[in-house]
């Protein structure tokens, strides 16, 4: 092996992301790359208001009500999707103050559970929130290709990122539960099935231009039934009456 | 016939849940009452235990040492270090002895190779993500982890991080803890002290899985009067302590017991020193008064026993003072005695909170042998008689006992602050008011409690309403089996001092049947300083002749408390102490004594238990301790003291009052003799109402006698916690201080 060969292998060799040199312990443990501590910014700090609006006030006191007095805590998780949505999709420092305030509870009860499920978002998101789901039964059907389409498609932006322009942010999400229509993504609250590189194309583009495509399976079948067809009941169900004796029809 | 309609039932929860309403947001389970025992066998031996304890506490009862991280007996179960797995017959998989109620006739092993690999494996994973950092830790020699690692993990590691360990940023909780996150094993002890125990329900855990980290997610200090707890319980050396911070290692310490004397509870404490100094002081267990927790002044104003030290006699020359010999000051101070022309009351005493019995015995009597009664404190209104009187003991004590607070049902705070006047005393009461349907009430100023409480009014109005059972609490109290008065030390010093005392011991008088029973006493006293107990005790309060009296010769015993103009122009003034605060500023002649640390001393705290407490390091300088300095002078003023001894003095103290020296008690004051305190109080001459509001009588729980005042920790904490400076800043000054 020449010098310069040896020199270009051990380059490829440190471009890797981790050595392989002890094969039995090589997945390191991997972290969040979100902060679990708040810092203020000038988009996120508690003297900025947030209030629920009139509808969901009332919206909130029906939930409250759901559970006993001495438990009103539970109403927390509800709460805060509560003022998630109406806080643009993203739950602020004051969206959290304010359900604490409204639940009576101390504020670090809401931030404890605000960082511990991955659903509320404490940094501020794009107009649509695309999940892309990535585990292993849409994996299996083509989910990488998928993701990779539509970071590239919406600009070459990394899972996590939002594009300039504000309307996306994708991120990479584990199970939906809609394996029977593998691969998937969801955009906002509506599931976007069955898809392949060209109809995320056409769904993102059709969201980009302000429509919104229909949701569900992308393919053209019906829910999760067979995509090859019908194997079982393809007959025309008998009408009301047939095979009854004559005078029964 | 059993099924409701859907809209009777939900009447039914309607009701159920206006029933539950009053303990809204309490937000913790009860524990119910003490059940029967139960009998199982832990490594072969029969032991008994009440129903409902825990496994481990089966296993301690059974002398099997279990190690543990999470489980605390003072604190909520977690569950969640896993160390503590002990293998139970018939049960598929070990498990974890703190978080597995003990069942009757249950079979358990702690010394099994399934144990000894399950706790091995455990702390594997403990280990995965702690740093190795030992030799710079400040935990290092009394870390949990350390030694039990040592005990109970491998001796050789399988883990080879490629991408290194966990990695988490420091919180800045203030000028007393100390954080390095790396460290922690997030066993969560912190967060359920700080939840349960201090109130403080800041902190908490934010993240999940690998990334959960301990702290209050927004930036902010610990703002606790007991936060330094924290410190002690956290297992590893993820919190320590700043102040102590790289000082000391343990091994190197002296441990002294001791009790504490910055505030009147008395709290037991261990002083840990080195070679003259001391180097920190930590908590010691006692049931009956501190549990095991300590207040952050009584654990960090030791550094102010290095600072504004007296330690030589001081003569005043001008407008300075100039530094003399013992023999020189105390000839000065029999002069000045002569000099003054001082006869009977025109001699004055006053006593300040860190006067030590004894020497508080050897002033009365000295005094008394110049022919005066004159025997003031540094309270205000310290120099009449006290309102309540002193004759009875039950009428300044804390009758109930400290333990009492968690039988309570009712507590009535009467002007008083607990939080700050006894800060430990406090948590009991949060923890009765957190796991029980106690009812607190409040008379004075609002104050920023740890539990919530009715606010009834600020001044006499609302006590003549409250014992005139207007109002909802007073209702509340009517239907309490154990009701409670708390009359803070502050009240006997107010204008209205009388008139309160009066109508409450009168209340008591009338629900005799609840109040004064012999099981309850439900009339305390809440004292703040750490001496007035033992000087009500022993009689040290001026007659009423005295009062008024215009003093010529003033003998200030670590009397710092006082105002300039309570001392006559022209008066001689001694001061005796061991900083150079308020009193010495005011004196002719400044003869320095011993501190708290330094001195072998009795001292009697709210309940009227009398404590030793023990000498860690020697006085410093010249300094000596107080009673002897006190038998000197009245040698150079020649009326000698019959005392040559700490013992033949104690002899005294058991003639004057006996149960200064019966230590480590609380000698109940009878049925008969409360009664005729009350009585005595009943029957008080109230006067006019001032209707002035009841005011905290203190404003800062860091600053409040000469030690706090000259530590830089406790004016560290005045200024984060009571001034709320921005910690920023802080963290600012703290880089540029160490750049």
């Amino acid at each position: 092996m020449s010098a310069v060969r040896l020199a270009r292998a051990c380059l490829a060799a440190s471009r890797r992301p981790l050595p392989l040199a002890r094969p039995l312990h090589t997945t390191a443990a991997r972290s969040s790359d979100a902060l679990f501590v708040h810092r203020d910014t000038p988009y996120n700090n508690p003297q900025i208001p947030f209030e629920f609006n009139a509808e969901n006030l009332k919206r909130a006191q029906e939930i409250i009500s759901h559970y006993p007095t001495q438990y009103k805590k539970a109403a927390t998780i509800p709460l805060l999707d509560l003022g998630q949505r109406q806080n643009k999709g993203w739950t602020s420092i004051s969206v959290m103050n304010y359900v604490a305030k409204l639940l009576d509870i101390p504020p670090m009860r809401v931030y404890e559970v605000a960082t511990f499920y991955t659903m509320f978002n404490r940094e501020p998101i794009g107009q649509h929130f695309v999940q892309v789901c990535t585990t292993t039964p849409c994996m299996l059907r083509g989910s990488t290709e998928i993701l990779n389409t539509v970071c590239s498609h919406l600009g070459g932006i990394h899972p996590g990122d939002t594009t300039k322009d504000g309307k996306f942010t994708v991120v990479e999400v584990e199970c939906q539960g809609a394996c029977s229509n593998a691969p998937m993504f969801v955009v906002g609250d509506d599931f976007y099935e069955d898809l392949t590189p060209e109809s995320s194309k056409k769904i993102l583009d059709a969201f980009a231009s302000g429509k919104k495509p229909k949701p569900g399976p992308q393919s053209g079948r019906q829910t999760s039934e067979n995509s090859a067809g019908l194997t079982a009941l393809t007959s025309k169900p008998p009408g009301p009456g047939e095979f009854c004796a004559e005078e029964f029809r | 016939m059993l099924r409701l309609s859907s809209s009777s039932s939900r009447r039914l929860l309607n009701a159920a849940s206006s029933v539950v309403r009053t303990v809204e947001s309490r937000g913790f389970a009860t524990t119910g009452a003490r059940r029967a025992d139960i009998t199982l066998t832990v490594d072969g031996k029969e032991v008994t235990v009440p129903q409902g304890s825990a496994l481990i506490q089966a296993c301690e009862a059974a002398g099997a040492s279990i190690p543990r991280f999470c489980y605390h007996d003072r604190l909520a179960i977690a569950g969640n270090c896993r160390m503590c797995l002990v293998e139970v017959q018939r049960s598929p998989k070990p498990v974890a002895s703190c978080a597995m109620p003990a069942m009757p006739g249950s079979v358990v092993f702690t010394n099994t190779p399934l144990v000894h690999e399950a706790r091995e494996g455990v702390m594997e994973f403990l280990l995965a993500n702690h740093p190795l950092d030992c030799p710079i830790c400040d935990q290092g020699g009394e870390c949990d982890l350390q030694d039990q690692s040592m005990r109970y993990g491998s001796d050789r590691t399988r883990f080879h991080e490629i991408a290194g360990k966990r990695a988490v940023e420091d919180k800045n909780l203030g000028p007393l803890v100390k954080t390095s996150m790396n460290r922690c094993i997030q066993c969560t002890r912190c967060v359920r002290f700080a939840n349960e125990v201090a109130g403080v329900e800041d902190l908490g855990t934010s993240g999940r899985g690998n990334d959960m980290q301990i702290g209050m997610y927004v930036e902010k200090t610990l703002a606790s009067e007991l936060s330094g707890n924290i410190v002690d319980l956290c297992p590893v050396g993820a919190l320590t302590s700043k102040p102590y911070a790289f000082h000391a290692r343990p091994w190197e310490l002296k441990k002294t017991e001791s009790v504490d004397v910055l505030d009147a509870v008395g709290s037991n404490i261990r002083v840990d020193s080195r070679g003259v100094q001391v180097m920190r002081v930590q908590p010691r267990v006692n049931d009956d008064v501190n549990e095991e927790w300590i207040s952050d002044k009584t654990r960090y104003a030791y550094d102010g026993l290095r600072f504004q030290r007296l330690t030589v006699p001081l003569i005043r020359q001008g407008d300075r003072f100039v530094s003399a010999t013992w023999e020189d000051a105390l000839n000065a101070v029999a002069q000045g005695l002569q000099a003054s022309g001082a006869k009977g009351d025109e001699i004055k005493a006053v006593a300040g909170a860190l006067a030590d019995t004894e020497s508080l015995v050897a002033l009365k009597d000295f005094i008394n042998r110049l022919g005066s009664d004159n025997l003031t404190t540094d309270q205000p209104r310290g120099d009449e008689p006290p309102v309540h009187g002193v004759d009875i003991r039950s009428n300044y004590l804390f009758n109930s006992t400290i333990p009492a607070l968690d039988k309570a049902d009712a507590i009535l705070l009467v002007g008083t602050n607990p939080r700050h006047e006894a800060a430990v005393l406090n948590s009991r009461i949060r923890r009765n008011w957190l796991n029980t349907q106690m009812e607190v009430g409040l008379i004075g100023e609002q104050i920023d409690a740890i539990y919530r409480y009715d606010h009834i009014g600020t001044d006499l109005k609302a006590v003549d309403q409250f014992v005139a059972g207007k109002g909802a609490f007073a209702e509340k109290f009517k239907a309490a089996k154990n009701p409670l008065i708390i009359v803070g030390s502050a009240v006997a010093e107010h204008a209205d001092g009388a008139a309160v005392f009066k109508a409450l011991s009168t209340f008591v008088q009338k629900n005799k049947d609840r109040l004064l029973t012999p099981e309850w006493n439900g009339f305390s006293v809440l004292q703040r300083e750490a001496s007035r107990t033992a000087a009500y005790d022993i009689g040290f309060v001026p007659s009423t002749k005295s009062k008024g009296v215009k003093a010529k010769f003033v003998y200030l015993l670590n009397a710092d408390n006082i105002t300039p103009d309570s001392i006559p122009e022209n008066a001689f003034v001694v001061y005796q102490g061991h900083h150079g605060d308020a009193g010495a500023e005011l004196a002719d002649v400044c003869l320095p004594g011993a501190a708290y640390t330094e001195k072998g001393s009795t001292w009697v705290n709210t309940e009227g238990r009398a404590q030793h407490g023990r000498a860690a390091v020697p006085p410093p300088g010249a300094s000596r301790e107080d009673w002897k300095i006190i038998r000197a002078v009245s040698e150079v003023a020649g009326v000698t003291l019959p005392y040559d001894s700490i013992l033949t003095l104690r002899d005294r103290m058991w003639e004057i009052a006996p149960s200064t020296v019966k230590y480590d008690e609380t000698e109940p004051t009878t049925l008969d003799i409360s009664a005729a305190g009350l009585a005595s109080m009943a029957g008080l001459s109230a006067g006019k109402a001032s209707g002035v509001p009841f005011r905290k009588p203190i404003t800062n729980f860091y600053q409040t006698d000469p030690i706090s005042r000259a530590s830089v920790t406790m004016a560290q904490c005045t200024r984060s916690f009571v001034d709320q400076a921005n910690i920023a800043d802080d963290a600012k000054l703290a880089a540029a201080q160490t750049a």
